[in-house]
């Protein structure tokens, strides 16, 4: 917001991280087809050193907490936007990581995985710096088309097919609405620049029904791309449809992508209607808490579940941002981010289990697992416990935060009854445990799971437990991302 | 003299050790335990684990001696202090140290883990490793909770503790284990989240999250009823107080009996700890203005519950409720002294119901898992926990009898054994709050007389009742040690009680002053 970029060199410089990407995946994407299916794993390397590339740019640039604005003011590069793609890049690399032997078994370890995932994360890049409505539209259609066309990755699978097609209709819609939200806000102030917005919309404009109108919009564009009740419909079908290494995808980096664009265009582009949204935001959260909670216990498909599961969480990081105070996006913002490692392991705990090629998504499934392969019974255990909200492990301190951002502009209430659902939740996690200590049979173990997959999931389950240890350094990286919004 | 050499080695502190020894002790087990026994294995198949076990518990409770040794009982002011940051972000802690409250307590956890280990011998044969490992990670976290001067660390320490003891009664527990596991996770969960808001609204209040700051913290009434409140939930659920004492029983009678005993020694001492730590000094007035509520519910658990224990037909459940009951003397304690100021206007009477009620949690957590001990052993041999199912163990197992008797003795609070002191001391302190008190709450010395030594009748006197208990065999050398060390304590406390008193004194004349000052004038 500080200065204004002037010369295309500067402006290159800022989306330096995504021309690195661009241009690497249209390699990727060559290269690999001119591979035999054997050599597939160079696609996969090729994937995995070019993320690398990206967080290393990425690194490099995030050492000083500069904000900096591009092409004509509609692209930004500010601690939050750094934070966003580093914490993407990794979780697109961690779940590359995780399903090579997953997609291998069933035939479908195909470059264009690579590469549609590798378009998924450049428009949750776009996302994250976009500093325009348009901009933002750009990046979530990139982000969307990719992620259909992943669900539909195993065309031979009808569930599959089904999940897609529902999730591109709907998300079609959605997108449209965005779009009309938009375009109201557009024709009431005359600008798309979510700067412009911020500064120009006053009392006189701020009581306008066409805006209002399009806030409403914009909101239930945003809810849809959260998966917050009633805009979730399609959260359940995609999770369970898509093959688990799709699902442990669309999880994981999108809601990056959601929580920026809420961010970028609730928080900073239209703070002038802020107790408006925030009100919506509310009755969407409670919503979200209740329904994905007791939902969830009706779930017998574990992939169903954590879909029900995401919907519960998505209230409550929706609750950091009808708190309103930057204390309250930057636990929404912590949130997300714990979020984000933990539906990473949970799923990628399936992805493992599947890796030999029967589909592990029922709790029969995981029953007595604790005897077969004590340590990933373990792993589970944590991640569980996690998404209960119980310390040691990070998944405490992302409630805790929201709690008291919310204490702090008393909503008490509000917080009284995240806490009541989220005890009713705790049920069907406990169950998962159940399922896998204190009962018997089932068939699902990790024999023969290659090494790379164990390592990975056991790496992202201990980083929890680090983060639960010493919580301060993500939470300071939190607070100064989203100090100055 | 141990722990100050590792801690000149170190730099850590006598309570970090404390708290971080079995914990470590217990992953290592967790890590490189072996989870079944090999083929054609009987018994305990890890025998390392179970030396591991009992060798880091011992340890720890030999390292913990020196808090007693060195414990200065002439102050109030916490000892043993360490104090790191550990959150900044939100100037959160890492804060340990103890008074003449939490020392007692932390001892009780070190006394009683080796026997609990002991206990598990070679009952445990699943997963031996994890049993025992579970059980030191346990220890740890209490101790933690007693030890955390913070009070988002103790949070975490209380939360914590939920795990482990949500597998230890889902995996090794009775055939309801699933349904009593679940049932003790969720109230308990329940109860504390009500207690994470008040103690965020009090970090939003004071700008820190240090439990000595949140007792000089003036607040008004109605905040400090709200967040009496909301500790009330979280310590009742915990201490249980009738109503919400139903997941108690349950949880008792599934547990396996390390788990049972932890649960009643230690884990019920939490919901108490919690009240003297928080609800009193933090809320003293909303304590004075509800201490109606607490002694009528208090009183409830004493007579009613009571009442309910006498018709038990299960051993563990017997002593569950007995459990309720003789908390409920402790809540009474705790909060009658206002009662007495009213009555008669001095002070004297509050330290001495406090001190009752902490005599009280201390000699129960002796008595109640002496006790559940003593049904473990029956249990090991015949599977059933029905009094209807023994009769006569007398005559077949002489030396573990007169244990069960003594301790049900101890239990209906005979003088000379610990149960006699914190009773005595309780109702002493009751008389002065009015006659009728004192007279329901000595309906206890009947009442837990009546069921304790029916029970006692049932089981282990009269004519050898079956061919079951006509095969028994006496106590092994195992189970005789394990007794005869808890029944040194419940004869050591009840005989000379005097140095506890003294290790308590001072931190009771502190509390005592402190909720009888009021926290109103400063507030706004």
């Amino acid at each position: 917001m500080s200065t204004m970029a002037s010369s295309l060199s500067t402006d290159l410089v800022t989306v330096w991280p995504e021309i690195i990407l661009a241009v690497g995946l249209c390699l990727v994407l060559v290269v690999d087809m001119f591979l035999k299916d054997s050599y597939r794993d160079v696609t996969y390397l090729l994937t995995i050193f070019l993320l690398a590339g990206i967080a290393w740019s990425l690194l490099g640039a995030g050492a000083g907490g500069e904000t900096t604005l591009a092409f004509g003011g509609s692209y930004i590069s500010d601690p939050l936007s750094r934070v966003l793609k580093l914490f993407a890049v990794a979780a697109v690399a961690t779940v590359f990581l995780y399903s090579r032997p997953y997609l291998r078994a069933r035939g479908l370890h195909l470059g264009e995985f690579y590469v549609l995932g590798l378009f998924a994360l450049l428009g949750i890049l776009v996302l994250a710096s976009s500093y325009s409505l348009l901009v933002s539209y750009l990046g979530l259609e990139l982000l969307s088309l990719s992620l259909y066309a992943m669900v539909a990755f195993n065309r031979d699978s009808p569930l599959a097919a089904e999940a897609a097609m529902k999730y591109f209709v709907l998300g079609a819609i959605a997108s449209g609405i965005l779009l009309y939200g938009m375009s109201l806000v557009y024709g009431v102030t005359g600008s798309l620049n979510i700067g412009d917005l911020q500064a120009t919309i006053g009392t006189a404009q701020a009581s306008s029904v066409s805006l209002w109108v399009g806030l409403a919009f914009l909101v239930a564009g945003i809810a849809f791309k959260f998966g917050a009740v009633p805009f979730h419909m399609w959260v359940p079908d995609v999770y369970q449809g898509a093959p688990t290494a799709v699902t442990l995808f669309v999880g994981t980096a999108p809601k990056l992508g959601a929580l920026a664009l809420a961010i970028r265009i609730l928080v900073e582009g239209l703070p002038a209607l802020g107790d408006l949204w925030q009100v919506m935001l509310a009755a969407l959260a409670v919503l979200s808490l209740v329904l994905g909670n007791v939902a969830a216990i009706a779930q017998t498909n574990l992939k169903r579940m954590l879909a029900y599961s995401t919907i519960a969480h998505v209230g409550f990081i929706l609750l950091g941002f009808v708190a309103g105070t930057p204390e309250g996006i930057q636990a929404a913002l912590f949130y997300t981010l714990v979020y984000v490692i933990m539906a990473s392991g949970s799923f990628g705990f399936l992805v493992l289990l599947s890796s030999r090629g029967e589909e592990v998504e029922t709790l029969e499934d995981i029953k007595g697992l604790w005897q077969r392969s004590p340590w990933f019974a373990l792993m589970m255990v944590l991640l569980m416990v996690s998404m209960i909200g119980v310390p040691p492990l990070a998944g405490f301190y992302a409630k805790w935060w929201i709690l008291s951002a919310l204490l702090e502009t008393n909503h008490v209430g509000l917080a009284v009854a995240a806490l009541v659902a989220s005890v009713i939740g705790a049920y069907y996690y406990l169950r998962v445990i159940k399922m896998m200590l204190f009962d018997d049979g089932g068939q699902a173990h990790a024999g023969g799971i290659p090494l790379d997959v164990r390592v990975v999931l056991s790496v992202n389950v201990l980083l929890l437990l680090l983060i639960g240890l010493l919580p301060d350094r993500l939470l300071e990286l939190c607070a100064r991302a989203a100090a100055l919004i | 003299m141990g722990s100050s050499m590792i801690e000149s080695a170190l730099g850590i502190g006598t309570l970090s050790i404390l708290v971080w020894l079995p914990i470590l002790g217990g992953l290592l087990l967790l890590v490189l335990g072996r989870s079944e026994n090999r083929p054609g294995e009987k018994g305990s198949g890890g025998r390392l684990d179970r030396w591991v076990a009992l060798a880091v518990s011992v340890l720890t409770f030999v390292l913990s001696v020196p808090l007693w040794t060195q414990f200065d009982s002439s102050t109030a002011t916490m000892q043993f202090v360490e104090r790191l940051p550990w959150i900044r972000t939100f100037n959160v802690e890492y804060y340990l140290g103890v008074d003449g409250f939490s020392m007692p307590l932390i001892l009780l956890t070190t006394f009683l883990t080796p026997i609990v280990v002991l206990a598990g011998w070679q009952v445990i044969e699943k997963r031996t490793a994890q049993y025992f490992a579970a059980f030191l990670i346990l220890e740890g976290l209490m101790i933690g909770v007693f030890a955390a001067l913070d009070a988002l660390l103790f949070y975490v320490f209380w939360e914590a503790m939920l795990i482990p003891m949500f597998i230890i009664i889902g995996v090794w527990g009775g055939e309801r284990r699933v349904y009593a596991t679940m049932k003790f996770f969720l109230y308990t969960f329940l109860g504390s989240v009500f207690m994470l808001v008040a103690l965020i609204y009090l970090y939003l209040k004071s700008g820190s999250y240090s439990i000595l700051d949140f007792q000089n913290l003036p607040l008004t009434l109605t905040e400090q009823i709200l967040i009496f409140l909301a500790f009330l939930f979280a310590f009742a659920v915990k201490v249980p107080m009738w109503p919400v004492h139903t997941w108690l029983p349950d949880a008792h009678v599934e547990a396996p009996t390390g788990g049972s005993v932890i649960l009643a020694a230690v884990l019920l001492k939490m919901g108490g700890y919690g009240f003297i730590r928080f609800s009193l000094p933090i809320t003293p007035d909303a304590s004075s203005e509800l201490d109606w509520l607490m002694i009528s519910l208090s009183l409830v658990a004493v007579v009613y519950i009571g009442l309910v224990a006498l018709v038990q037909k299960d051993m563990k459940k017997l002593i569950a409720y007995s459990s309720i009951a003789h908390m409920g003397f402790v809540t009474l304690g705790f909060f009658v002294g206002w009662q007495i100021l009213e009555r008669t206007g001095t002070t004297a009477g509050i330290a001495m119901g406090l001190s009752g009620g902490m005599f009280q949690m201390i000699s129960h957590g002796f008595i109640s898992g002496a006790l559940f001990l003593c049904v473990g052993v029956l249990y090991d041999r015949l599977h059933s926990r029905q009094i209807a199912d023994y009769g006569g163990v007398v005559n077949t197992m002489p030396r573990f009898a007169a244990f069960m008797v003594l301790f049900a003795l101890a239990n209906a609070g005979l003088p000379g054994t610990s149960g006699f002191v914190g009773e005595f001391l309780v109702i002493l302190a009751v008389f002065k709050a009015g006659f009728w008190y004192a007279f329901l709450a000595a309906t206890t010395l009947i009442l837990g007389a009546a069921y304790t030594l029916w029970m006692v009748k049932r089981v282990v006197f009269g004519a050898v009742a079956n061919e079951g208990v006509a095969g028994l065999s006496d106590a092994s050398g195992r189970e005789l040690l394990i007794l005869a060390l808890v029944a040194a304590g419940v004869l050591g406390l009840g005989l000379w009680p005097a140095p506890l008193a003294d290790v308590m004194a001072a931190s009771v004349d502190h509390l005592a002053l402190q909720i009888t000052q009021s926290k109103l004038a400063g507030a706004l």
